[in-house]
């Protein structure tokens, strides 16, 4: 029987079948697989956290986070204390790491809100490490961090990652060469004011000598890309600076 | 007996010269200023068309004869969608560290006109095994392409391929560097893609006289 596919009444219903046949397949397999995404989720959360306080399998110029099976173990080995910050309160709470940032800088719009900053305090090689997480706006969508910091905002470890910017641009953000470049930098002027890390085109520094400039080379092509780390690590991290005097106080 | 008859061959190599989908039938070209940036990503971008055009062309090949023809590039969108999610969901559940690699691409293949350029053009009127071969062989031809705008673009803008340095080091003057060579950034930027894309298309015409329209 050849099938009469050009009738309106045949046309409305395929488009119905359709949409129900592909709605209930992709929630079907949606559904199925949360958990799982879920805990990746969560798992490369504590890789990322443990990268930027340097437990990584790194070798040469890639980056290699520890592996997914030994987080969760290692995760708790380094990370003594979890705490948020709200207002002028700082609260511990085991579970910290599981604030949404993206939600907390939703909330904090309004400004009757006092919008949680989790913080991980880190104990590497004897000394304290404290990784904030932050999120800012790349070129095309979200990108966040995780940066950790002494007791001077010196930054000493940093893992950048990003939802879509452009691949062989605006992506290298999380490559080496530019994530290894603020390690050393201060979030501080010399005066002790807090100034960020400028992501500059004319730092003339590729190597990044010098520590006390608080630039960092800029990757070619990627200016919005490159601005929005600025934005982010300005916007987000000079929220910390509070705790981090009343800590040197 | 040879395992794809002449007819079935040319559907494979057509599109790698005289019928490609880049420098002949102009289609994404969107995707191919976006990232071939470096080759890495150009060789990833490929493998994923690669992989959703054979899968795409068979799954409307199968449906080509109850699809309303009213309806039939949303009907072929959302095919293609739910295809692209469904691999973006299964790899974020199994192999996690491949989908964090593979996510930037994926809106990308969505809206890769060479997708939906070969679904109308060829699935929705030809048989399974052909629309098959259709698929993998316009995917090949937009990675012939892409690869080889990857390869110079990342050669000359940033002296490095697949993220390993070839001219030697600009920072510290070693190779060609020492003898005065400068990257040329420019090649990093979208517009010098298309010129590449520009000069392929220069070079395929100038050797098939027969492409050029009268």
């Amino acid at each position: 029987m050849a099938l009469n596919t050009e009738k309106n009444t045949y046309t409305l219903l395929f488009a119905v079948g359709l949409v129900v046949i592909v709605g209930t397949l992709l929630a079907a397999i949606d559904s199925s697989l949360k958990d799982k995404i879920r805990i990746n989720k969560i798992l490369e959360k504590q890789q990322n956290i443990l990268y930027a306080i340097g437990i990584n399998e790194n070798e040469g110029n890639s980056v290699n986070f520890i592996a997914a099976d030994k987080a969760e173990q290692e995760f708790n080995k380094y990370i003594t204390k979890q705490i948020y910050i709200q207002g002028d309160q700082v609260i511990e709470d085991d579970k910290a790491y599981l604030i949404d940032v993206k939600k907390q800088k939703a909330l904090a719009k309004d400004p009757s809100h006092k919008r949680k900053l989790p913080l991980f305090i880190a104990n590497k090689d004897g000394r304290n490490l404290y990784v904030a997480p932050i999120r800012g706006k790349g070129l095309w969508d979200a990108i966040w961090a995780y940066v950790s910091v002494d007791e001077n905002m010196i930054i000493r470890g940093i893992y950048f990652d990003h939802k879509a910017e452009t691949p062989g641009l605006g992506a290298n953000i999380k490559q080496r060469f530019f994530m290894d470049d603020f390690i050393g930098e201060s979030l501080l002027d010399i005066q002790g004011n807090f100034k960020g890390v400028t992501v500059s085109k004319t730092n003339l520094d590729p190597k990044n000598e010098d520590k006390y400039d608080n630039e960092v080379d800029a990757i070619a092509g990627s200016t919005i890309t490159g601005d929005g780390v600025t934005a982010m690590i300005r916007s987000d991290l000079s929220l910390y600076q509070p705790y981090f005097n009343s800590l040197n106080n | 007996m040879a395992l794809l008859s002449k007819k079935d061959r040319q559907l494979i190599t057509d599109p790698l010269s005289d019928n490609n989908p880049i420098t002949v039938q102009v289609l994404g070209i969107c995707s191919a200023l976006a990232i071939t940036a470096e080759l890495e990503a150009s060789v990833v971008m490929s493998v994923s068309v690669l992989f959703v055009m054979g899968v795409g062309n068979v799954v409307i090949s199968m449906i080509r004869n109850i699809v309303p023809s009213k309806i039939r590039i949303i009907v072929q969108l959302t095919v293609i969608a739910t295809l692209v999610i469904i691999v973006d969901l299964v790899l974020k559940a199994f192999a996690y560290e491949l989908s964090k690699t593979l996510s930037v691409f994926i809106g990308l293949i969505i809206t890769n006109c060479i997708i939906m350029g070969r679904f109308e053009a060829f699935a929705l009127g030809n048989g399974l095994w052909r629309s098959f071969l259709d698929g993998i062989g316009n995917a090949f031809g937009y990675a012939v392409i892409l690869i080889m705008v990857g390869f110079f673009r990342e050669l000359l803008g940033s002296g490095t391929l697949w993220g390993i340095p070839i001219l030697g080091d600009p920072i510290d003057k070693t190779g060609l560097y020492a003898f005065g060579y400068e990257n040329n950034g420019f090649m990093l930027l979208s517009p010098m893609a298309l010129i590449v894309v520009g000069i392929i298309i220069w070079v395929q015409r100038a050797r098939s006289k027969h492409l050029i329209e009268e």
